[in-house]
């Protein structure tokens, strides 16, 4: 594996790693039962592609448990705490609908990632799906709702121009992928009722963000949490 | 499934049968150990023991996901955080088999839930105690599960139809995650000594209560002779406790763990392991609110059915919308949510998608 593809191993592995935690902290939260079992199922396919991705770059325990923040690849999207469940909707509507069109791409191609792509790009048009239906729904629901998906939708937005910013490593055409979120997600929002949020979808600062290991203050909490207990018992098998 | 097929419904071919008659028929379709079927007559006894134990018994699932998911943030390895989280997810899909089960009774979901949350009915006592380290992660999935799958093993032929169907899909479930709970103690059991110590540790805490699971004993166990009576139940619960206790003792042993019972010892003459007295005293206090986490478990329960009410709302009045002509049922959230995880997803040891 070539020093290119170590890095787009971490970068893909780690934006399912952590979309994974975060939807793994809905667990006995959710507002329906139905949705306790969906959203546990998008977690766990996620953590299944976590998992073979860091494999493909390393010891995915260790790349999960003994990197710090300013090691993780991850996009800031996906490291963005749940909020409400608009919020959490809103981030999963960008997320998958973004992971769908590349895992499309790469499933097609012939990079180290094709075969994972292949069978990813299932798991994730159904993601895709949930998290449309929920857009309609509660961009098409009430008031309240209306308005909830309206303000997660335009929070996230800033995030979401990162998610096309080329990843050395990653055979993508990433002109064709924006365009084709841009349409999408437009079509749903639209559809929901909902304004496309406008203004800028990088943030001010211009590092280059999670790609380059520059996270948002929440991430160092929930890295926190998640390897406390492996780091505390050093070397010890699970 | 067998349906006695001629058997009288109210209201079609048992027109003008006296209640006598629906009894007669009913008596003799339990004794024959037939299945009684949502539509068949049952008397209002029958029918209110089990919407109360199936409500119950949906209720322990829901809430018994609160002390798992605790350490689903915090799993020590990527696999066992697989393996958790599936396990969390058949908690909510075993929930929803059993909710379903309970509505063919006459009842609703949302009325049920209401009981929950307004403490009107009850959960097991189980869930009322705390998971404090990882090892408690593996002590649910041996013992609880265990004690769980004795119970309901023989919940598999119980007389009232859907629920017996339920149970045969929640006990296979259940047999998964108890020997992952095994092989998980065994993992912590063989490995550094501070890990032995915390499998040791979480089964001390986890023993009694786990004995606790099978109820009151038999001589105080206010609905067991009708039960039993009525197959709903098969087993008394201090034959069942003595089957899951003779269960554990040998595989305690190979864990390379300890019960917590100076007085475990085995009966030749019973052929049974005899084991000490349980704490009563503790069992019924935490029956009425008073264990350790009561208050935190329902209040949780609470606060995620309040706090979704707005996305409930959403999606009735989206349905309203957009289905006209189709009247609204329920909490509306079916479309999307299928619960069709693949015997792989609930495996948890997979690479998911390798």
């Amino acid at each position: 594996m070539t020093a290119a593809e170590h890095t787009a191993a971490l970068a893909l592995g780690d934006d399912a790693l952590v979309l994974s935690h975060r939807l793994g902290e809905w667990a006995g939260h959710a507002p329906v039962l139905e949705e306790e079992v969906a959203l546990a199922n998008i977690a766990l396919d996620l953590l299944g592609q976590a998992r073979v991705l860091l494999s493909m770059a390393g010891d995915e325990d260790e790349l999960a448990y003994l990197r710090e923040e300013r090691a993780f690849r991850n996009l800031q999207l996906v490291e963005q705490p749940n909020g409400d469940f608009a919020h959490t909707l809103a981030r999963q509507l960008y997320f998958s609908t973004f992971q769908h069109l590349l895992y499309g791409q790469l499933a097609t191609g012939d990079s180290v990632f094709a075969p994972l792509a292949g069978k990813a790009v299932h798991e994730v048009a159904y993601h895709r799906d949930h998290a449309e239906q929920w857009t309609r729904r509660l961009g098409d629901g009430t008031e309240e709702s209306h308005r909830r998906m309206q303000r997660a939708a335009t929070a996230l937005w800033q995030f979401t121009g990162e998610m096309f910013q080329p990843v050395e490593g990653v055979p993508a055409d990433w002109q064709q992928l924006e365009q084709s979120w841009q349409r999408s997600v437009t079509e749903v929002l639209t559809s929901a009722t909902l304004e496309v949020p406008e203004g800028p979808r990088a943030g001010a600062w211009k590092a280059g963000a999670g790609r380059q290991g520059l996270h948002t203050e929440s991430f160092g909490r929930m890295l926190a949490e998640m390897q406390h207990l492996h780091r505390s018992h050093p070397g010890a098998r699970w | 499934m067998a349906t006695a097929p001629a058997r009288p419904t109210p209201g079609s071919a048992g027109e003008g049968m006296s209640e006598e008659a629906f009894e007669a028929v009913f008596d003799a379709a339990v004794a024959a150990d037939e299945r009684i079927e949502p539509r068949d007559w049952m008397p209002e006894a029958y029918r209110a023991t089990l919407v109360r134990q199936i409500a119950q018994h949906a209720h322990s699932e829901i809430i018994g996901m609160q002390p798992e998911a605790n350490w689903i943030t915090r799993a020590p390895s990527l696999r066992r955080k697989a393996i958790l989280m599936a396990k969390v997810q058949d908690e909510a899909g075993h929930g929803l088999y059993l909710y379903g089960a309970a509505e063919t009774l006459g009842t609703s979901r949302d009325e049920l839930l209401d009981k929950l949350h307004s403490g009107r009915q009850k959960y097991s006592s189980i869930f009322n105690y705390p998971t404090l380290t990882w090892a408690d992660v593996g002590a649910i999935g041996w013992l609880v599960d265990g004690a769980a799958i004795t119970n309901q093993v023989p919940l598999c032929r119980c007389s009232y139809g859907p629920y017996a169907r339920a149970m045969v899909r929640v006990c296979k479930e259940e047999s998964f995650h108890q020997r992952q709970g095994y092989e998980s103690l065994l993992a912590l059991s063989r490995g550094t000594t501070a890990q032995h110590e915390m499998a040791q540790d979480a089964v001390n805490r986890w023993w009694w209560p786990s004995l606790m699971m099978f109820g009151p004993p038999d001589d105080e166990s206010a609905h067991s002779a009708q039960s039993m009576e009525w197959k709903i139940k098969r087993f008394s619960n201090d034959e069942l406790r003595q089957r899951f206790v003779d269960i554990c003792v040998p595989q305690a042993e190979s864990l390379g763990l300890s019960l917590p019972d100076p007085d475990l010892r085995w009966n030749e003459e019973r052929q049974h392991w005899d084991f000490g007295e349980i704490d009563w005293s503790e069992f019924k206090e935490i029956l009425k609110g008073n264990g350790p986490c009561n208050d935190q478990r329902i209040t949780q329960r609470r606060r995620a059915h309040e706090n979704g009410a707005w996305v409930r709302e959403a999606a009735e009045a989206y349905a309203r919308k957009h289905s006209p002509g189709t009247p609204h049922t329920g909490t509306g959230t079916s479309t999307s949510t299928s619960t069709s995880t693949s015997t792989d997803d609930r495996n948890g040891t997979r690479k998911a998608t390798a």
